[in-house]
């Protein structure tokens, strides 16, 4: 087992096991104690010259690799690297929702596994973050595609996974707010997943982070990768603005940026990078207490806990890094919400953003080794990196301490391009801004 | 909003136009020797690999609410300033 973090400038002395625990008993004993015994969540550390690990993003997938690594591998020599502070990236700046309704069967067992451990996440991370399987309802519009859903539906639950199947009467009852009987894109039913739902993201971040700490991970923010060096075929360690960082392993789960950080290695990946914008209304009352997707154009929305409505669509759809996006989308997104909710074409939208993603050649990521020996790639998550966070993490930890493929994300390997076996959901093509 | 100088009808809306991807890539020639194994390698490169560059970034874009050519744009993929635009075929 690693130290703890020798630099802790915001903690003299935090002991996770004494220290950290969260509990309702805590939070009542704090009360009477004028909430004076709360120590900062985690340590910030201050970078040694070499760990057997580094991981290169301070982002969800980063953060639970290094937690899983260090929890349910035993390697806790282990930094995550983080430009900025974490939380700050695509793990804070998406639309929250969980579920593990995909088409294809090696995609369904690992979002389900993903499913699985959301559900025992916060007992295992001592940290609320808010899983509410409040369900996710697949809305269809047209008789093609009942048939496309249906069909989803049953490999779904041929491999033990919910799918619920709702008629327009039950969809009607499960979400007031919708217009069935638009002219053009009438509701015909839709397919519910209740296990589905959405989690607090910044949560994520901070619980993912807390307990990797805790575990002896040196989470080291404001250090920015600047290069990766390599003896022959051979990752040795990475250049940073906090000076060079030597490893056994270098694992990049830098998603929006991984082409770039590729780059300092030699490799050229299949993936663009796009932006995804994101909406936030202002609070309302509680009016929608499901996940509902809207598959006559692109659009998905929720209600936060806060009572603003969190929406977004489609990507931006040209190669951008960027990290805003522009009006036609952001037209569009509105024109998807009120077509489908009518009574929310009075309601204000308080916050937009855009985050930048890896868009890769098939709509589907990539865990996997690749050509230079010791680094490994956490990337390509497109639209759904935020649900697929515990099992990226786990999955990626696999693959970093048994340099073998997790048996759950053995298909999202680099080489399936080359060998033909892409996972196209949706059988778009090599066109990234097409998925 | 990007605003697109079209060759052929002006000055456009980004909404006019479908993005056709990075248009830095030329087909393989799969005639080319006797070299199947390079020439395969060749193929998928052409296929799936992109140099994704956060900067100048030369693309097809395709003005499908105008003219309908095929349009070769060199565009800063960071600050969306678009600094050529060009028929697919040069002039």
């Amino acid at each position: 087992m690693n130290p703890v973090p020798q630099s802790q400038p915001m903690a003299p002395s935090p002991k996770p096991e004494s220290g950290g625990r969260y509990s309702g008993w805590r939070l009542m004993l704090e009360g009477f104690r004028g909430q004076r015994g709360w120590l900062p969540a985690w340590a910030k550390a201050a970078p040694r010259p070499r760990y057997r690990v580094v991981i290169v993003g301070g982002g969800g997938h980063g953060l639970a690799t290094a937690y899983y690594l260090a929890s349910q591998y035993g390697i806790s020599d282990v930094a995550v690297l983080e430009k900025g502070p974490i939380g700050l990236g695509n793990v804070g700046r998406n639309t929250t929702i969980i579920r593990s309704n995909y088409f294809l069967p090696d995609n369904i067992r690992f979002y389900e596994y993903s499913l699985q451990l959301w559900e025992g996440l916060e007992r295992q991370l001592n940290f609320n973050a808010m899983v509410s399987q409040r369900g996710a309802l697949n809305l269809f519009h047209t008789e093609a595609q009942r048939d496309l859903f249906t069909r989803r539906a049953n490999l779904m639950r041929l491999l033990g996974v919910d799918a619920e199947a709702l008629g327009r009467d039950a969809v009607k009852a499960l979400v007031p707010l919708l217009d069935l009987d638009n002219g053009r894109y009438p509701v015909l039913g839709g397919y519910l997943q209740r296990r589905g739902g959405t989690v607090r993201h910044d949560a994520v971040a901070w619980g993912y982070a807390r307990a990797a700490a805790a575990a002896g991970v040196h989470i080291i923010e404001h250090c920015e990768v600047i290069g990766v060096r390599r003896n022959g075929q051979r990752v040795t360690g990475v250049d940073t603005t906090r000076g060079l960082i030597e490893a056994d392993t270098v694992c990049l789960a830098v998603a929006g940026h991984s082409s770039q950080l590729a780059e300092m290695a030699g490799l050229t990946l299949p993936i663009e990078t796009h932006v995804l914008q994101a909406f936030v209304s202002e609070p309302l009352k509680p009016v929608l207490d499901v996940v509902v997707t809207y598959a006559a154009g692109h659009f998905y929305i929720s209600q936060s806990d806060k009572g603003g409505l969190v929406f977004g669509g489609a990507i931006d759809g040209y190669n951008t890094y960027a990290q805003r996006g522009t009006l036609p989308i952001a037209e569009e997104v509105a024109m998807e919400a009120v077509t489908l909710m009518p009574a929310l074409a009075r309601v204000k939208v308080l916050r937009q953003w855009g985050g930048v993603m890896d868009m890769s050649m098939d709509g589907s990521p990539i865990i996997s080794r690749t050509p230079i020996d010791g680094l490994i790639l956490n990337a390509g998550w497109c639209y759904g990196g935020f649900k697929a966070i515990p099992a990226g993490g786990m999955t990626t930890a696999h693959l970093i301490a048994c340099n073998a493929p997790h048996p759950l994300a053995a298909h999202l390997d680099l080489d399936r391009f080359a060998a033909g076996r892409t996972l196209d959901e949706r059988g778009a093509g090599p066109f990234p801004y097409a998925h | 909003m990007l605003r697109i100088k079209c060759p052929w009808c002006g000055e456009r809306d980004e909404t006019e136009f479908r993005y056709r991807g990075d248009a830095s890539r030329s087909r393989p020639d799969a005639s080319a020797g006797a070299d199947e194994d390079a020439a395969m390698a060749a193929f998928i490169s052409y296929v799936y690999e992109r140099a994704n560059p956060r900067g100048w970034h030369q693309e097809w874009w395709l003005h499908v609410g105008g003219c309908r050519r095929l349009l070769r744009l060199m565009r800063d993929t960071q600050s969306h300033e678009i600094r050529s635009v060009t028929a697919a075929m040069g002039r």
